[in-house]
């Protein structure tokens, strides 16, 4: 079982991860904002990540940690 | 089991990069790859001068700054002096490729036993997207408004190429920094351009083509797609020479 942990605060909301996740179950919503001033990338649906950690390997900020 | 996370030979500090600019993964590559050969102690990074600049506030290392496109002559200098560091420096195009050619040439010429990643982004970042010698012809920046103009600029240095003609360099690689096969691709590159400094073998120079999301005018995601369409055609990928290598082929 794969935990994937998102840094929303320091996430800079560019979406690379969203692009890069294969079951497209990241997401980058307008509606909240950090205190960078960026939507941070979240999870959706955290039942369907396999764990391939392609959104970690991409992110440009290592916000995103991967446990399997 | 943490199977992702942040490097330990990276700090915990918050890079001031521009949302989706690929420095942030190529920095994490080399924090990888000194982390998987456990040089962490007696590394020393050269930072450049450009957006990268402040490369110091982010490498869990030693660290100085050379002066504009100097830092292979001042990590020629840290190697010599104390051989068994671990000398790389971190240069962009406006860095090694314009004014620091000489430097990088020579100490490739030399066969100086020192990494150097190399971010090509096509433009000059940190100043504000001006044209730099990896412009692509016909590329809009802010000193071309109507495209880079050929007759007039000339064309674009390909540093792997040019260098690899020389018979000093162990390594010469450009990989890029545009999708997962890619990332993973300039992850063994970067590892092995320090694996070789530590076994001795020499000259060892890694370009990774990065994006500059804000300087092309780009979002994040469209930068990547331009990269892929228009600048890796370009700059082919693929290794340009290995000394080491058996059988030659180009990744």
């Amino acid at each position: 079982m794969a935990k994937l942990t998102i840094q929303a605060e320091n996430c800079k909301g560019c979406g690379l991860c969203v692009d890069a996740c294969p079951k497209k179950i990241l997401r980058i919503d307008a509606d909240v904002i950090n205190h960078k001033g960026h939507a941070p990338a979240q999870m959706t649906d955290e039942s369907r990540c396999t764990g391939c950690g392609f959104c970690a390997l991409m992110c440009p900020d290592c916000v995103i940690t991967l446990e399997r | 089991m943490i199977a992702t996370n942040r490097p330990h030979a990276m700090t915990a500090a918050q890079t001031h990069y521009c949302p989706g600019c690929t420095h942030g993964i190529i920095h994490r590559l080399v924090g990888e790859a000194i982390d998987a050969l456990g040089i962490e102690g007696r590394t020393i990074g050269i930072a450049p001068v450009g957006c990268a600049v402040l490369a110091y506030n982010y490498f869990n290392l030693d660290m100085t700054v050379a002066a504009h496109g100097r830092a292979p002559a001042v990590a020629t200098g840290l190697k010599r002096a104390n051989p068994e560091t671990i000398v790389f420096t971190y240069q962009g195009d406006g860095d090694l490729a314009s004014i620091g050619m000489a430097e990088a040439v020579h100490a490739a010429a030399r066969g100086e036993n020192i990494t150097i990643i190399f971010v090509n982004n096509a433009v000059y970042g940190m100043t504000g997207g001006q044209m730099a010698p990896t412009s692509l012809p016909g590329q809009v920046t802010q000193t071309s408004p109507y495209g880079r103009n050929e007759a007039q600029c000339g064309l674009p240095v390909k540093v792997c190429e040019m260098l690899a003609q020389l018979d000093a360099p162990e390594y010469i690689a450009r990989v890029a920094a545009n999708s997962v096969k890619n990332v993973l691709a300039a992850k063994r590159a970067i590892e092995k351009a320090f694996r070789n400094q530590v076994e001795g073998r020499g000259f060892s120079l890694v370009e990774v083509l990065s994006t500059c999301p804000t300087n092309w005018g780009k979002t994040p995601k469209d930068a990547l797609k331009w990269m892929e369409s228009d600048m890796i055609p370009y700059y082919p990928l693929g290794v340009y020479k290995d000394r080491s290598a058996v059988v030659t082929d180009r990744t």
